[in-house]
């Protein structure tokens, strides 16, 4: 639809309307990001702690290897307990989402009757927002990470720009699987406890903790059959150099599939449930 | 004797009030037990996987992985019954943020004693299962030199590991006072304090000694009296003997903690309603 109502024609014009409501919902997004000032300087210095403590306990443990643990050495291991605390802030691990919310108050009612499909302007605004949070939280704890923790970066600008790549991408794909999580809502009002779910499987899975390359080969093999280590593990170790190449490439790659498969699941739940969802009250 | 069950008996009475209401969602109060059940295994699964990964004898900081085992069921136990009694008092900054905090002025007890008698989680019971099932096989896989002293250090370093995170939630929750929208910083502290508690003190490095080992003494919760327990040696800046001084910072940290609370109270100007 355009502004004046009239439906548009042409898929040229369809794409230009698609990306300008898009866009604008990521804007919104993004503004959203920017008014919680107090909140990111609080999880800056809470990623900043666990940067601190993750990075004593690895960097004993690579010692103890002898220098090298699950294909980490000392430098490489710097950089991952770092940078998976710069991505926190962005890549949504907690499964939460402002239009799990909606679901439960019922205000999804109102986005089903926009002119716009509710799973991309959704992602669009917590992309947004995700995106800002690299900002006050992200950049300065690598900052923080290269000046105090000994984390050093590829200066090699096309392994760079494959890294930022492979962080847009996990953002993206972490929103979209929560999502999935909030789409539970169609059928289910209460999805707190599939959030709960999500919150611990991802996290552990993504190698929040510790690198998934360190799990026992029957939990690796499980790990990888999940779209969890694309949202951390990957963007880390393409970001910081540690997969380079070829590999880097294919890791990206792995990303862009898990989500054209996590879109898919997504558009199939959103054109199911909307026939299933009951709001109460009105 | 009487008396002080008198005392007590409007207590137990709001406590049984919040376990039946707690419970009477029976679905969510079931979830609400498995995940924190989960989020415990999956924890002390981390300890696992780390130590599993180093084919080193000596572990990591001296630790190895029945020792780490035994750090991680001190540090979780005291640590869940802790969060259980008292830590809904993070709680506070949605008091502050919707003003609702100058109700419990109007009531003849203090603040404190109001806010953490208000509510008992019983849903980390499940998580202080873990805890204990893990600090029980640390205390059986570890070859531990059992003296009558041994056991009594045992038992008052659960108590006092216990107070000692008491403290840190409720030094945390008179900061938020001064903080409000910002209460991510003190879960830095609270819940970066849980995550170290069941390391090694011995790796961190200065600042982290200087935070963790002193300034909030989480090390002081698990690492060291594990330490004391194992006759083992300790590292440069917390040795092993200190460990025997753990019961003392219960005390360190609940005069940091009441004088953050009453910092905290004095500051607070009122809802405005």
């Amino acid at each position: 639809m355009r502004h004046d109502g009239q439906p548009a024609s042409g898929t040229v014009e369809l794409t230009v309307t698609w990306l300008r409501v898009h866009g604008r919902l990521f804007a919104s997004g993004w503004r959203r990001g920017a008014t919680y000032r107090a909140a990111a300087l609080g999880g800056l210095v809470a990623n900043a702690t666990f940067g601190l403590l993750k990075a004593s306990i690895l960097t004993a443990a690579v010692r103890a290897a002898g220098g090298e643990l699950g294909g980490y050495d000392q430098a490489a291991i710097l950089a991952y307990a770092w940078l998976t605390q710069a991505l926190l802030g962005s890549v949504n691990l907690f499964g939460r989402s402002d239009l799990a919310d909606r679901m439960k108050d019922g205000s999804i009612a109102i986005d089903l009757l926009r002119p716009v499909d509710v799973q991309t302007a959704s992602t669009a605004q917590e992309v947004g927002r995700a995106l800002f949070s690299l900002l006050p939280r992200g950049v300065p704890l690598v900052v923080l990470g290269a000046l105090f923790g000994g984390l050093r970066l590829p200066t090699d600008p096309a392994q760079l720009a494959l890294g930022v790549i492979s962080v847009v991408l996990a953002v993206v794909l972490s929103s979209l699987l929560v999502y999935l999580v909030a789409a539970s809502g169609f059928w289910t009002v209460e999805t707190r406890g599939l959030q709960v779910f999500y919150m611990i499987v991802s996290g552990f899975l993504a190698g929040l903790f510790v690198p998934v390359t360190l799990f026992p080969d029957w939990l690796l093999t499980l790990a990888w059959s999940t779209p969890f280590p694309p949202l951390l593990q990957v963007p880390v170790d393409v970001l910081s150099g540690r997969v380079t190449g070829t590999a880097a490439l294919a890791l990206v790659g792995l990303q862009v599939g898990w989500l054209a498969v996590i879109y898919a699941i997504g558009a199939l739940m959103t054109r199911a449930g909307r026939r299933r969802l009951e709001v109460q009250g009105g | 004797m009487a008396d002080v069950a008198a005392a007590w008996r409007p207590y137990r009475a709001v406590l049984a009030s919040r376990v039946r209401s707690q419970a009477s969602y029976r679905g969510g109060f079931v979830l609400d037990l498995a995940s924190s059940l989960l989020v415990g295994l999956v924890e002390l699964a981390e300890v696992w996987v780390l130590y599993r990964a180093i084919s080193d004898p000596g572990g990591i900081g001296g630790l190895d992985l029945a020792a780490a085992v035994l750090v991680f069921g001190l540090a979780d136990l005291s640590f869940s019954i802790a969060d259980m009694l008292v830590g809904h008092v993070d709680t506070l900054p949605r008091y502050l943020r919707s003003g609702t905090l100058d109700v419990f002025y109007l009531r003849p007890q203090p603040l404190l004693a109001q806010l953490v008698t208000s509510e008992i989680s019983v849903r980390r019971i499940t998580r202080i299962a873990v805890g204990a099932v893990a600090l029980g096989i640390g205390l059986v896989i570890n070859d531990i030199a059992w003296t009558p002293l041994h056991v009594l250090f045992l038992a008052l370093v659960v108590l006092t590991s216990t107070a000692t995170f008491a403290g840190v939630f409720v030094a945390a929750a008179g900061v938020q006072f001064f903080l409000v929208d910002a209460s991510e910083m003190t879960n830095a502290i609270v819940y970066g304090g849980r995550y170290a508690a069941s390391q090694p003190a011995s790796v961190w490095s200065k600042p982290l000694v200087a935070l963790f080992g002193f300034a909030v003494p989480i090390a002081f919760t698990a690492y060291l009296p594990t330490v004391a327990l194992l006759g083992l040696r300790g590292s440069a800046w917390l040795p092993g003997w200190v460990g025997w001084l753990a019961p003392l910072a219960a005390v360190w940290t609940w005069a940091v903690a009441l004088l953050a609370w009453r910092t905290g109270i004095r500051h607070y100007q009122g809802g405005g309603g």
